[in-house]
């Protein structure tokens, strides 16, 4: 048996390597298996910011292959692991405190930093990580089943709510929902108190900026006071519904063929990059 | 063995689907209050039993307890009138079971064995009065009985004891092992062997049909009698599956007519292709045609791109959801079985249904027994089946399309499509080649084996009828797929694990493995070895089951240790079930003895050769006699609304069309949200190139003339491709056709026409197939409401899909107007043919002529626009289509929330209306900005001719006089109304 073999290189597949870019030394654990899907352009938007990572089977996390304690930023992306069965996010949540929780806590305790994308989201509010007032980690929101009843794949307008490392110098997040599960819930009592704590990192808005208030398709899934995203107390934890990492480039933007237009008539330069890159870079800036 | 059952109800305290589930089903016409719904897991153990601690701890596993509340061996309580448990039969895949199990194993640290599950159902509580039948017709809706099973109980009937605890495992019997087979028997029962199957000795019924006819097996007894012995049934039934229709396409490899002795494939469809590579020498774009399980083009130095368009009829007329499912997690394993394996990027759809707003009104038996589902029962079926497959492979579908047409009632049509990405090579392998080699194992990958998908292929509907449950259409479990998906195209095969890949669809083990040992010449399999889903199945089910999830794999004995430890590390299933050899034989054991030997070259050349013989005869249809009204607003708002004209948006946003994150042109365009009918979308992150993928079919011409058909399908797809700047000789397509009654020389006659169509304009567009599908005989035959034996055919379909590669996303073009002020063109020639047109169907009648395409007009036309697209001299492009000019300028403005102000070039002899709703062929409506006018005219030629300018808010069309005057939003409300309540 060639034991050689088990320390295995993933091949990046249908994205070419990216040019040579200055990378921070830090690096990134992006999080796989079991039906997450979107790691790939996860890792692609993190190494266009400066960070590189390895994409990591949550099995080699479990059997010590990898170790989370290499790395500073723990990323749970998108995708349907476990299908969404028994709840979307609850499977691999369960899967991660039954074999992870240790490392995990140990993770929290460093200057590191975990970001969760749609599905990621979910794992994490199974997991508690988010809002984690007091790092007791129970579970205090729910993601439930969107409004609509189905998956609901479109692309929103959010609004960053509070200043964080997160979403420093961000005006303005333009990128698609896909999900079926992402209707932000909590007690009266929980969301009074992740306002307070200035805990709402994205909400949902109209393209003219103003609140959803709750309104289609602005607020694609009915979540609670337009909530797209939030942090942890500690601000160490990211949680968000919508897909920043997959509207990376100005041509990814629904709307990008009449800005275009737009920005030619007016003699404008046609922008090459969408504004949703601040959250990489922001993670990056954080690191350096 | 005793076993332990207990049961787990969830809930969620305030339920945020509950208003729109009830609304739906009111809609639908149940007088319901409220519709609440419970999850229950059903745990079944036999080696140990939980204590209550141990179940209330698995209970919080399963639920979220911030919103959700559960009981333990107890009812849940609400109030209510009545219930409706809908669970799985037994043997039908239960994905949410399977997690629920895993997840106490995992957190239990412990096994389920053999004989224990966790079993899924979902409980409904009606509120509202309601008789019984309306009762049951709810539960009708909520459940298919092919694969469902459902209990209904009162309130009082529930009581404080609930629901029981329902068990659906699987209970066989051992069956025998291999049978010899006589077919030495009379013509009259070899038909009937053929047509019902192999009469199983120890039931007295027969097995199902092998669909071979009797040529075929004359030619099988004749050569069991110079072989001195009677075939098995493993032998038997593994023939019938390599032979059938589905697998060797008889009817497209046959001899035809005197003229066409090579067969229609051959003559059409491969020449064309062949004819186009060899004249475009070094520019050929093709990788791999015909000859794996996808096809596949250059995309650039580094990558190929492939492309699948599959179908899956039947299973989706019994079982929408389960079978669409189906349909496109199948063809997603023909992507990763291409070569040595591409990675999935992008799916595609198509449903031909009936009208949903028309009720079942066929029956398959008798006295209005066994009712066919209604159109619209299907098709949310088929959308939600698409969908989940795609969705939870994190594959994006952005294309798609409905077409509805009341012949499609008794089978529907379901088109599923996927295009992967490989590199060309790595570590000096090319990625496209792959051969397994004498002594390679045989591995079979992913999910296990059951009696599901038995006869797949060839089960008629009525034998799906009967009440064998557990071979009913299989549910697929993407995740399973996801799983192998994942560690094939990601890992194994760029460590070089394997050496030839292949897909288990139709025919299951006895096809990919039997396809595979071509490549060296011979097979050795161990049927006991299969990994099954539960004992008791024969040898030759076990052979031919088409249960879903399964890749065979020839694995080199040094890579073994690698690949089984990599498979395991990666929870996927992985067995070794065999050798590959060059013996020239198939051979498979079973239980120590040999129960199939058969040579490859009968096996897959020993069928005999057809000839067919068709007929062809135009028929004269009525033409429209609605004199052309004065003013057409009226009739353009009601053109919008045509059901194969208005918008399906809410496919496109369930569907998720942005994940890999290569999302250019999407599904809809523009600020009003308008379907495109090509989408462009990046596949390599860090290239600037992206796919564009469209499709085209016109079922309503191939009644009239199949050969136009053909090359309307064909322009089409091509031309929606161009318009967003994809040059032409980038481009190639795959064929679909799904015809009827095949076995009739008229069906066969329109079928030559149309397959000579695509050589020809395939041909004159330079525009090669590289792959194709087919499906002959998609007829119903039952009964009527009023018990008269009808049969309805599909009307004949060809698809056309396009795939080609754009050098520039970031020059790609939208089809919404975008300024005001833009000048809009019309681009391509408007001739008076409008047979098969929608505003002939609207205006009840098909008529005679159909467009004729000027393919070498075409050419010239479509290389003159995309180079105009390339100097970024276009604003908008749309292909003009179904409902002609009128509709397209209609859905440019409403895309663009923008007015136009226009006067067409409307000749003096013919009808605005006709002018407004021909269907001519290879045109475009175009919007440029008036500073690259001259450029723009410069560029395209007289082909252009500028109608107007954009502006305001109002679509005002002027021929000889003003012809029509409408508010955008009027237009939009229109062309959105039909399925806004969907």
């Amino acid at each position: 048996m060639a034991a050689a073999k088990r320390n295995i290189k993933r091949p990046v597949v249908a994205a070419k390597a990216p040019a040579a870019r200055k990378m921070i030394p830090e690096k990134a654990l992006i999080m796989s298996g079991y039906g997450i899907n979107s790691e790939m352009e996860t890792q692609e938007a993190l190494a266009r910011a400066g960070m590189a990572s390895d994409i990591v089977h949550i099995n080699d996390l479990i059997a010590g292959e990898q170790r989370l304690s290499d790395y500073r930023l723990l990323v749970f992306p998108g995708g349907f692991s476990y299908g969404d069965d028994t709840g979307a996010g609850n499977a691999y949540a369960n899967r991660v405190r039954n074999n992870l929780w240790d490392e995990l806590q140990e993770f929290l305790d460093g200057d590191n930093l975990v970001l969760g994308i749609c599905n990621g989201f979910q794992i994490l509010a199974n997991l508690g990580l988010v809002p984690a007032f007091d790092r007791s980690y129970g579970r205090e929101i729910a993601l439930m089943p969107n409004r609509g009843g189905r998956l609901e794949c479109r692309f929103v307008t959010l609004k960053p709510e509070h200043e964080s490392h997160w979403t420093k110098g961000i005006e303005r997040i333009w990128c698609p929902v896909s999900h079926g599960e992402g209707n932000f819930s909590c007690s009266a009592e929980t969301l009074k108190k992740i306002k307070q704590k200035k805990m709402v990192a994205f909400t949902y808005c109209r393209e003219d900026m103003s609140p959803a208030n709750g309104e289609y398709p602005y607020n694609p899934n009915g979540a609670l006071g337009d909530i797209a995203g939030i942090t942890s107390a500690d601000r160490k934890v990211l949680g968000m519904m919508p897909h920043p990492e997959r509207a990376m480039e100005f041509y990814n933007l629904y709307d990008w063929p009449l800005v275009k237009e737009q920005a030619r008539r007016e003699g404008r330069p046609v922008p090459k990059e969408s504004p949703n890159m601040q959250i990489f870079k922001n993670i990056v800036e954080y690191f350096s | 063995m005793a076993s332990f059952v207990h049961r787990i109800e969830v809930h969620f305290t305030k339920d945020p689907r509950l208003k729109t589930r009830t609304d739906r089903v009111r809609s639908l016409g149940f007088p319901v209050d409220e519709l609440h719904l419970a999850d229950v897991y059903t745990i079944v153990t036999r080696s140990r039993d939980f204590t209550r601690d141990e179940l209330v701890q698995v209970a919080q596993q399963l639920v979220n307890p911030v919103v959700q509340e559960y009981t333990v061996d107890e009812a849940t309580l609400p109030l209510f009138d009545y219930a409706i448990e809908v669970g799985f039969l037994p043997g039908v895949t239960d994905n949410v079971g399977t997690t629920a199990r895993q997840t106490i194993e995992d957190f239990l640290a412990m096994k389920f064995v053999e004989g224990e599950a966790v079993y899924s159902s979902q409980l409904y509580f009606v509120r509202g009065q309601m008789p019984r039948p309306a009762l049951e017709k709810l539960a009708a809706t909520l459940a298919n009985p092919l694969v469902n099973r459902v209990y209904i109980r009162t309130r009082q009937e529930y009581g404080q004891k609930g629901m029981d605890r329902v068990v659906p495992a699987v209970e066989l019997h051992e069956l025998s092992t291999a049978e010899p087979v006589d077919l030495e028997i009379s013509d009259a029962e070899l038909m009937k062997l053929g047509k019902e199957g192999i009469l199983d000795p120890q039931t007295g019924q027969r097995r199902g049909p092998l669909a071979l006819d009797l040529a075929q097996l004359h030619t099988i007894r004749d050569h069991f009698r110079t072989l001195g012995r009677k075939p098995t049934d493993v032998e038997l039934e593994s023939l019938a599956q390599t032979w059938s229709e589905h697998c060797k396409h008889t009817i497209f490899a046959s001899s035809m007519d005197d003229d066409v002795p090579r067969g229609l494939y051959k003559t059409y469809i491969q020449a064309a292709t062949n004819e186009i590579r060899e004249a475009a020498g070094e520019k050929d774009i093709c990788v791999s045609v015909f000859s794996d399980n996808s096809g596949a083009i250059v995309f650039d130095d580094e990558f190929i791109v492939t492309h699948k368009v599959e179908t899956h009829n039947s299973p989706s007329a019994l079982d929408p959801f389960g079978g669409a499912l189906t349909g496109i997690v199948g063809v997603n394993r023909d992507t990763i079985g291409f070569g040595l394996g591409a990675k999935p990027c992008i799916n595609i759809y198509g449903f031909c249904v009936g009208d949903p707003e028309t009720g079942p009104s066929l029956f398959r038996g008798k006295d209005a027994s066994n009712p066919v589902l209604s159109p619209r029962q299907i098709l949310e079926g088929v959308v939600r089946g698409v969908g989940v497959g795609g969705n939870c492979s994190g594959i994006p579908t952005p294309q798609g399309f409905c077409w509805f047409d009341n012949r499609y009632a008794g089978k529907p049509l379901v088109f599923a499509g996927t295009v992967g990405i490989l590199p060309r090579e790595t570590g000096g392998r090319k990625l496209h080649e792959k051969t397994a080699h004498k002594g390679d194992l045989i591995v079979m990958v992913g999910g296990r084996v059951g009696k599901d998908g038995i006869h797949g292929a060839t089960f008629s509907s009525e034998a799906l009828d009967s009440k064998s449950p557990v071979t009913a259409v299989q549910i697929g479990d993407p995740i399973t797929q996801k799983k192998f998906s994942d560690v094939i195209v990601k890992e194994a095969r760029d460590l070089g694990l394997y050496r030839s890949i292949t897909d288990n669809g139709a025919g299951g083990l006895s096809c990919s493995v039997a396809e595979m040992a071509k490549e060296c010449n011979g097979c050795h399999v161990h049927l006991d070895r299969v990994p099954l889903k539960y004992h008791g199945m024969a040898p030759w089910e076990v052979w031919i089951s088409e249960s879903q999830e399964r890749m065979t794999l020839a694995v080199p004995p040094d890579n073994l240790g690698a690949f089984m430890d990599l498979m395991d590390r990666r929870d996927v299933e992985a067995t070794v079930i065999g050798e590959f050899t060059d013996s020239g034989r198939c051979v498979v054991e079973c239980g120590g003895r040999t129960v199939m030997d058969i040579g490859l070259d009968f096996l897959h050349d020993g069928l005999p050769k057809k000839q067919l013989t068709t007929r062809f005869e135009r028929k004269a249809n009525p033409e429209p006699v609605v004199p052309c009204p004065g003013r057409l607003d009226a009739i353009l708002l009601l053109m919008m609304k045509q059901k194969n004209i208005c918008s399906t948006e809410f496919i496109t946003v369930q569907y998720d069309h942005t994940v890999q994150g290569g999302h250019v042109l999407g599904p809809v365009q523009g600020k009003g949200r308008v379907q495109s009918v090509a989408t462009l979308t990046k596949v390599v992150l860090n290239s600037k190139k992206a796919v564009g993928l469209s499709q085209a079919l016109f079922p309503s011409y191939s009644e009239i003339d199949p050969y136009q058909m053909a090359g309307a399908g064909i322009d089409t797809a091509i031309r929606g491709l161009v318009a967003m700047g994809i040059p032409p000789d980038t481009i190639a397509i795959l064929d679909n056709f799904c015809w009827c009654s095949s076995d009739d020389p008229e069906r066969l006659g329109q079928l030559k026409l149309a397959a000579k169509g695509c050589y020809d304009f395939a041909k004159a567009f330079s525009t090669p197939f590289i792959s194709g599908k087919d499906s002959m005989f998609n007829d119903f035959s039952g009964f009527d409401a009023d018990n008269n034996p009808v049969k309805v055919s599909v009307p004949p379909t060809l698809l056309i899909s396009s795939i080609g590669v754009h050098p520039d996303a970031a020059k790609a073009v939208s089809l919404d107007a975008k300024i005001a002020g833009d000048l809009v063109y019309i681009v391509g020639q408007t001739r008076e043919e409008l047979g098969g047109s929608e505003y002939f169907a609207y205006l009840g009648s098909p008529g005679n002529t159909v467009p004729v395409l000027d393919a070498g007009a075409a050419k010239e036309r479509y290389a003159r626009l995309a180079s105009a697209i390339a100097h970024e001299l276009v604003a908008s492009a749309f292909p003009v289509s179904h409902g002609g000019l009128g509709v397209a300028l209609a859905k440019v403005a409403v895309a663009g929330k923008l007015g136009m102000d226009l006067t067409l070039p409307v000749p003096d002899r013919m009808r605005p209306d006709y002018f407004l709703f021909s269907e001519s062929l290879s045109r475009f409506v175009v919007t440029v900005a008036p500073d690259h006018k001259r450029a723009f005219e410069q560029a395209l030629g007289a082909d252009a001719v500028l109608v107007g300018r954009t502006g305001g808010s109002r679509l005002r069309i002027s021929g000889r006089v003003l012809l029509l005057d409408v508010g955008v939003d009027d237009l939009e409300k229109a062309y959105k109304a039909p399925f806004g309540g969907y």
